[in-house]
């Protein structure tokens, strides 16, 4: 067992766990912050999403251990107060979601990009997301809502090209 | 699937994880960003006994200038090596090539100094190392050598990385636009994020209209990155309308795998025609 320290959601942790264990494991079996899914397991789907000392990781492709002493951002930390995250609230008013799978993880990756470029085009947002897969192929909304939560100028609903 | 067991130790120098690889290198495996390791733990392809994850040891993150060269850290970033002003200026064709691997959030963690010490044939990187004639300097108990690209890549997922030796840096000879040089990376992949079907990195030359020195790298078109010799002889004085010739010899002296994605003979053919791209591309001929 090795010992880490973990900021989660801004709480502080101290645990003893198994150099194997995976991040995401730990995150909901350990912390019961189960608002972070396991997807594929093979790093494809990105539905494991979570900032990791200030940009996107996907939590199933690291260990807890390598997580010591890192300030973890899940999408349970989004919200601020009980007021949604900028981005919670346009994937709710553009339905940018059908089963809610792979949410947690579009949300947090929107975050990372809305980062970096905070007015990003409809082909920016695509290829911010390449690593996050929706099943439900509910592609379109995704991209209408990150464009919504960055306040975007760009074509509206019906012109983002698919 | 959750990985097997294994003995967890993080050094927190060269020297402490280089003792640490002498006394068990053989039962141990190098953890650096985790991007290529951690799925192969978690689909038991490795068992490692004990994992020595050097992602915190100082000193090895970065990029500097050493005269006509560039020396990137081990543990860079593709993040960091996509952004990093000096490597867009100096090596190009090693940022392009970053920025098509994965996507967003393995970029953040998966490093340089990991995709190549992983050796993947499939992996962009590697190629692109050959390409640019990289050095690849690697920490041992006897001090640090340097292993040129061309003999780091031994076989599937081997190089010349003794079990007592780290990766510490990757030398790159500066090929910057003002002294001619053009670079491009053509990947081709069923969908976005997917590994290469083929790839192919190259970097030109160019004088006086002409291709004066080509060089091809091939990602996936055998059990190593394969420089395109045949090619890139080929390629050395034509202009334009000479390319397509040239890139017909793309594939000489390749051992493409065949398998579910492709037959061999179809990344043969892959070979050729992207190459030909490729070479349009960065001779600015496109």
């Amino acid at each position: 067992m090795t010992r880490i320290s973990v900021t989660v959601d801004g709480t502080k942790y101290e645990d003893e766990v198994e150099p194997r264990l995976l991040l995401v494991h730990y995150l909901r079996d350990r912390l019961g912050l189960t608002g972070t899914p396991v997807g594929c397991d093979t790093s494809n789907c990105g539905a494991c999403t979570v900032d990791l000392d200030g940009v996107t990781a996907k939590s199933c492709s690291v260990l807890a251990v390598q997580a010591d002493g890192s300030e973890v951002t899940t999408v349970q930390g989004l919200a601020v107060n009980g007021e949604w995250h900028p981005l919670q609230k346009a994937f709710h008013e553009r339905h940018a979601l059908q089963c809610g799978y792979c949410t947690p993880g579009m949300i947090m990756a929107a975050r990372d990009l809305l980062r970096e470029n905070p007015a990003p085009s409809a082909d920016d947002v695509r290829h911010a997301l390449e690593g996050n897969l929706c099943r439900c192929t509910g592609y379109q909304n995704i991209v209408r809502a990150v464009l919504d939560a960055a306040g975007s100028t760009e074509p509206s609903a019906q012109e983002v090209a698919p | 699937m959750i990985p097997p067991a294994f003995e967890y130790t993080r050094p927190t120098s060269v020297e402490d994880a280089v003792r640490t690889l002498a006394e068990r290198g053989e039962d141990a495996k190098v953890l650096a960003g985790g991007q290529s390791l951690l799925p192969l733990l978690r689909m038991r392809l490795a068992f490692p006994e004990l994992v020595v994850d050097v992602g915190r040891i100082p000193g090895l993150r970065g990029v500097r200038e050493e005269g006509d060269a560039l020396v990137i850290g081990a543990l860079t970033s593709h993040h960091d090596v996509i952004a990093d002003p000096l490597v867009r200026r100096h090596a190009g064709l090693l940022a392009a090539a970053a920025a098509t691997v994965a996507d967003p959030a393995i970029r953040h963690r998966g490093t340089l100094g990991g995709s190549l010490a992983h050796a993947d044939p499939g992996g962009d990187l590697p190629a692109v190392a050959l390409a640019l004639d990289a050095e690849l300097v690697a920490a041992g108990p006897g001090g640090r050598r340097s292993v040129p690209a061309r003999e780091f890549f031994v076989d599937f997922l081997q190089t010349a990385l003794r079990p007592d030796e780290l990766l510490v840096e990757v030398r790159i000879p500066k090929t910057g636009d003002h002294d001619g040089w053009g670079f491009h990376y053509e990947k081709y992949s069923r969908v976005a994020q997917a590994w290469a079907m083929v790839g192919v990195a190259a970097l030109v030359r160019r004088e006086d209209g002409h291709i004066a020195e080509a060089r091809i790298g091939l990602t996936n078109m055998g059990s190593t990155p394969l420089r395109a010799f045949a090619a890139e002889e080929a390629l050395a004085g034509v202009g334009p309308d000479g390319v397509a010739r040239a890139a017909q010899s793309a594939a000489e002296g390749t051992r493409p795998a065949s398998d579910p994605a492709a037959s061999a003979e179809y990344r043969a053919q892959l070979a050729r025609v992207l190459t030909r791209r490729s070479v349009l591309a960065a001779a600015g001929m496109g």
